[in-house]
C-alpha cells in the first residue's frame, strides 16, 4: 500500500527528473533561452529551434479553446438549466461516449470529414486555394476531443451552485436568462476558467489526433488554414531517427518537458483554482 | 378577523410524482400582520412559502393545483408576468444567498432589471433601503466591497435591504434566522415588528419561542396539511387539537 | 425593454441549442464516418490472420498481430495498475481517512498525472527503457501504459470509494472486526460496480492511446509470445496503416478503425451498465 501511495506521490516528480536529466546534454550546449525562441531546426547541423514547434502548439490550443469554450458553456447552462430529462437521458450517453473515443479515432475522422470540408467546402468559400491540413483541422478535432472534457467539469460546476441563489435573483425579478447571465455564470466564473484551463492542458498535450491532421511542416504559421508543427507531433514523428542524429534525442526529451512543464502549470493553476472554490463553499 | 386579508389561498395541493407534499391548503394571511407558520421540519412550510412566489416554477416535477389570490389575482394563473409577480415579494431564505457581485450592486440588482438605471436615483434607495435593514452605517464606506466579505448576520441584512429595495407589499421569510447568531436574530426580529407597519410578513420558522415573540397570526402544519390556524392568543394560549398541544408543549416525537 | 429581454433569451437558447446538437452531430459523424468507410473492407480475414507477405503493399493478411497485442498490453497494464491502485485507493478512504488534509493532497497529485499528456508518458517510459538496455517490447509498453492509467484507476475507485458513508464503516467496526477486515470485505460488496467501472474505463484509455506506446512497444507482424518481444497495437495499425499512400492499405486502416470504435463502444456500453447498476445499489448519504 504505501509502495503504491509512494510511486503516486512521487510519480510526478519522477516524469519531471527523468526528462530533464535527458534534455541536460543539449542544455550544457546551447541556451534554454535560445533553444525556445530559436526557429532554425536543423538537427544534423545541430541547430534545435523550437519555436516553430512551440507556436503551432499555441495555435492549435488557442484555436480549440475558442471553438470548444462557447460551445461547452452554453451546452452546460442548456442542461443544468433548461433541458427536459429526455435530453439529458440522451446527453449523457453521448458525452460519456465521446470521452471514451481514442485519439486515433478522432484522427481518422478529422482525414475523413475535416480535412476534406476545409480544402473542398471552407477554403474555396472563402476564395482560398488549401489542402486542409492545417492548424483549424487541428483545431477543429482537438475541439471536440476536448468538449467531453471540459462539459463535464462544466456541469459540475452549474451543477454545485446553490438553487438559493438562483431563487434569490428570480424573487428580486430577474427572468431565467437574466438570473443565469447576471447571477450563475458570474459565481461561476473561478469554475469556468478553471475548466478552460484544464482544457488547455489536455489539449496542449494531445498527439496522434492532431498529428493526423495538422500538416507537419516546420514553418511558423501565419493563419488557420496554414499547416503547423505542435510539440507533441514533433516528438512522435521523429522518434524513429531519434537514436541516429547527435542530440536529438536529447532535444526531443527537451520537447517532451517542456510540454510537461506547461501542462503542469496549467493544470496546477487550474486545480488549485477549483480546490479554493470548493473550501469556499 | 376585522382586518383586511392579503392573501387568500384555497384548495392548494402539490405533488412531486406521486408525494404529495402540500394537502388542500386553504388559508388567509391578513394584512401588514407577521404570520408565522410553524411546525417540524418537512412538514412542506418552506414549500408552502415558495409557492407563494412561484419558485414552484422551477422544479418542473412539481405540480400544483388550486388558487393563490394576491390583491385579487389569481398568481397561480395569472396573466400577469411573473417577474413583476415576484417584485411584490421580497424573499429572505435560511442562509443568506449574497449575489455574487458587490454590496451597492446587491441592493440595486431588483431595481437594474426592471429597467430602472440612473445613477443617482440607484444612490438614494440603496442608501435607503440599506438604512432600513440597519446595514447602512456598517457599510456604507465600502459599497464596493464584494458582499461575500460580510458576516453573515450582515449578509441577511443585506439581504433584506436588497428584498425591500424592489418595493414589495409582502415579505416572505424562510426561518431567516436559523444561521444567525442570537444578536443578529433578535436584530431581525425586531426589524420584521418594525416592518409590519408597512408590509405583510409570512414567516416560516420552527423556532416556537421565535413565533411567540413576534406572530400576529398562526398557522400549524403537520405532514403537508394546516392542522390548526388562528390568532397568536388562540393558537398559543388555547390550541384545539391534540398534535398542536403536544408540539407546544415540545412533547413531540 | 421586456420585448429586448425575451429577444436575448431566445436568441441565447437558440445558441445553446445548437451547441447541444453540434456535440451530438459531432459524435454521429464519428461513427457513422468509420462505420461507412470501415464497413466495406471488414472482412473475416482482416480480423482473425496476422499480416501475410505483402500485406503492406495491399496483398492477404489482417491484423489480428495488432489486436492480440492490444489485448495483451491493455489487460496486463489494467491488472497492475489494478493491484497498484486498489490499496492506494483503499488507503485513501481507510486508513487515512482521519486525515483530510493528505488524502486531499493525494488527490491534487493523481489529479495532476492524470492530466500529464500520454505522449510525455510514452517518452519517460523510453528514456527508462534506454537506461535500463531494454529493447521496445511488451514489457516496456506494459510498464508505460501502466502508469499511465494509474491515475485514472486510483481517482475512479476513489471516487466510488468516497461515496461510502462513515457510518456504514463505524458501525462495521463496534462489531468487532479489524480495519483492514473491513477494507476488503464491506467496502468492495458495496460498491463492487463502481469499482468495474473504474477499470473499464482505465481499461478503455490503455487499449486506445497511441502515444504512449509510439515509443515502447515497437511494431511487429507477429502475436508475441514472450514480454521481451515487441509488438503491434491496434492504435498504431490505423495510424501506419492509413498514412500509407495505397488505397487498398488505407481502406484496411478504416476498416482498423473500426474494430477498434467497436470495442470501445462495447466497453462504454458495459461500464455504463456497471455505473447504473452501481447508482441504484449505491447507499444514500
Amino acid at each position: 500500500m504505501v509502495i503504491g501511495l509512494i510511486v503516486v506521490i512521487l510519480l510526478p516528480f519522477i516524469l519531471g527528473i527523468g526528462l530533464y536529466l535527458k534534455s541536460t546534454m543539449l542544455l550544457e550546449n546551447q541556451s534554454l533561452f535560445k533553444l525556445l525562441f530559436s526557429s532554425d531546426w536543423r538537427p544534423l547541423a545541430g541547430k534545435f529551434g523550437f519555436l516553430t514547434f512551440i507556436l503551432s502548439s499555441v495555435w492549435v490550443t488557442v484555436v480549440s479553446l475558442l471553438i470548444a469554450g462557447p460551445i461547452c458553456l452554453l451546452t452546460a447552462i442548456h442542461l443544468t438549466q433548461y433541458a427536459k430529462t429526455w435530453v439529458l437521458r440522451l446527453m449523457h450517453p453521448v458525452i460519456d461516449i465521446l470521452a471514451g473515443i481514442p485519439s486515433v479515432i478522432f484522427g481518422v475522422w478529422g482525414i475523413l470529414i475535416i480535412v476534406p470540408f476545409i480544402s473542398d467546402y471552407l477554403g474555396p468559400f472563402l476564395g482560398k486555394q488549401v489542402s486542409g491540413y492545417s492548424i483549424l483541422a487541428g483545431s477543429i478535432v482537438l475541439a471536440v476531443m476536448i468538449i467531453p472534457f471540459i462539459l463535464n467539469i462544466l456541469i459540475e460546476v452549474f451543477k454545485t451552485l446553490p438553487d438559493e441563489l438562483r431563487e434569490a435573483s428570480l424573487s428580486l425579478g430577474a427572468t431565467k436568462w437574466q438570473t443565469i447571465k447576471l447571477v450563475l455564470v458570474r459565481k461561476a466564473f473561478p469554475g469556468i476558467i478553471s475548466a478552460f484551463g484544464l482544457g488547455v492542458s489536455r489539449a496542449f498535450g494531445e498527439t496522434i489526433a492532431v498529428l493526423m491532421v495538422v500538416g507537419n511542416v516546420t514553418t511558423i504559421p501565419k493563419g488557420i488554414f496554414q499547416p503547423g508543427y505542435p510539440l507533441p507531433a514533433l516528438i512522435a514523428n521523429n522518434y524513429g531517427e531519434m537514436l541516429s542524429i547527435p542530440m536529438y534525442d536529447s532535444a526531443l526529451m527537451l520537447a517532451a518537458l517542456v510540454l510537461f512543464i506547461v501542462v503542469m502549470l496549467f493544470n496546477l493553476g487550474s486545480r488549485f483554482a477549483i480546490s479554493q472554490l470548493e473550501e469556499k463553499e | 378577523m376585522d382586518q383586511k386579508t392579503k392573501i387568500t389561498i384555497s384548495d392548494l395541493n402539490l405533488h412531486i410524482g406521486k408525494q404529495q407534499i402540500l394537502k388542500n391548503i386553504n388559508l388567509e394571511i391578513p394584512e401588514k400582520k407577521i404570520t408565522v407558520i410553524l411546525g417540524p421540519s418537512g412538514c412542506g412550510k418552506t414549500t408552502l412559502l415558495k409557492s407563494l412566489n412561484r419558485l414552484t416554477d422551477l422544479y418542473p416535477e412539481m405540480k400544483v393545483t388550486g388558487n393563490i389570490m394576491i390583491d385579487n389575482d389569481d398568481i397561480l394563473h395569472t396573466g400577469e408576468d411573473i417577474t413583476r409577480l415576484r417584485q411584490k415579494m421580497g424573499l429572505l431564505s435560511q442562509r443568506p444567498y449574497p449575489l455574487p457581485m458587490n454590496i451597492y450592486n446587491n441592493v440595486a440588482f431588483g431595481l437594474r432589471i426592471s429597467g430602472r438605471k440612473k445613477k443617482r436615483f440607484l444612490d438614494k434607495r440603496v442608501e435607503h433601503y440599506l438604512k432600513m435593514a440597519n446595514l447602512w452605517d456598517e457599510v456604507k464606506d465600502r459599497l464596493k466591497d464584494p458582499a461575500s466579505a460580510l458576516s453573515i448576520g450582515q449578509q441577511q441584512r443585506l439581504c433584506l435591504a436588497r428584498g425591500l429595495a424592489v418595493d414589495p407589499d409582502i415579505i416572505l421569510a424562510d426561518e431567516p434566522t436559523s444561521a444567525l447568531d442570537p444578536i443578529s436574530s433578535e436584530a431581525i426580529e425586531k426589524k420584521f415588528v418594525e416592518l409590519k407597519q408597512q408590509y405583510t410578513i409570512v414567516m416560516v420558522t420552527h423556532v416556537l419561542r421565535q413565533a411567540r415573540r413576534i406572530a400576529d397570526y398562526v398557522v400549524f402544519m403537520y405532514l403537508g396539511e394546516i392542522i390548526e390556524q388562528g390568532t397568536a392568543e388562540e393558537v398559543f394560549d388555547n390550541p384545539k387539537e391534540e398534535i398542536t398541544k403536544q408540539y407546544l408543549k415540545g412533547t413531540f416525537n | 425593454m421586456r420585448r429586448l429581454r425575451n429577444i436575448e433569451e431566445k436568441f441565447f437558447r437558440v445558441l445553446m441549442f445548437l451547441s447541444t446538437s453540434i456535440i451530438v452531430i459531432a459524435l454521429t459523424l464519428i461513427i457513422v464516418s468509420i462505420l461507412y468507410k470501415g464497413l466495406p473492407s471488414l472482412t473475416w480475414e482482416m480480423i482473425s490472420q496476422t499480416p501475410k507477405g505483402g500485406f503492406y503493399f495491399g496483398k492477404e493478411g489482417g491484423i489480428l498481430n495488432a489486436i492480440i497485442g492490444s489485448l495483451y498490453l491493455a489487460l496486463a497494464s489494467t491488472i497492475l495498475a489494478f493491484l497498484i491502485g486498489l490499496p492506494v485507493a483503499l488507503m485513501m478512504n481507510v486508513h487515512l481517512v482521519k486525515h483530510k488534509k493528505l488524502v486531499n493532497a493525494i488527490r491534487f497529485f493523481l489529479d495532476l498525472l492524470w492530466g500529464v499528456p500520454s505522449i510525455v508518458y510514452g517518452a519517460f517510459g523510453f528514456t527508462v527503457m534506454i537506461y535500463f538496455g531494454l529493447k521496445t517490447s511488451l514489457l516496456a509498453g506494459i510498464f508505460t501504459v501502466t502508469l499511465f492509467i494509474i491515475p485514472i484507476m486510483v481517482r475512479g475507485m476513489d471516487e466510488v470509494l468516497k461515496t461510502i458513508p462513515r457510518g456504514l464503516m463505524e458501525s462495521a467496526l463496534s462489531l468487532g472486526s479489524t480495519s483492514s477486515e473491513i477494507s476488503y470485505r464491506i467496502y468492495i460488496r458495496q460498491v463492487i460496480s463502481g469499482l468495474i467501472t473504474s477499470i473499464l474505463l482505465s481499461f478503455g484509455r490503455a487499449i486506445g492511446d497511441a502515444a504512449s506506446v509510439l515509443f515502447t512497444t515497437g511494431y511487429t507482424d507477429h502475436i508475441p509470445t514472450a514480454l521481451n518481444q515487441p509488438t503491434a497495437t491496434l492504435p498504431l495499425a490505423i495510424f501506419f496503416q492509413l498514412s500509407s499512400p495505397i488505397p487498398e492499405v488505407q481502406n484496411r486502416a478504416y476498416a482498423s478503425a473500426l474494430v477498434l470504435t467497436i470495442i470501445i463502444l462495447i466497453i462504454s456500453i458495459a461500464s455504463r451498465y456497471f455505473s447504473k447498476r452501481y447508482q441504484k445499489n449505491r447507499i444514500k448519504n
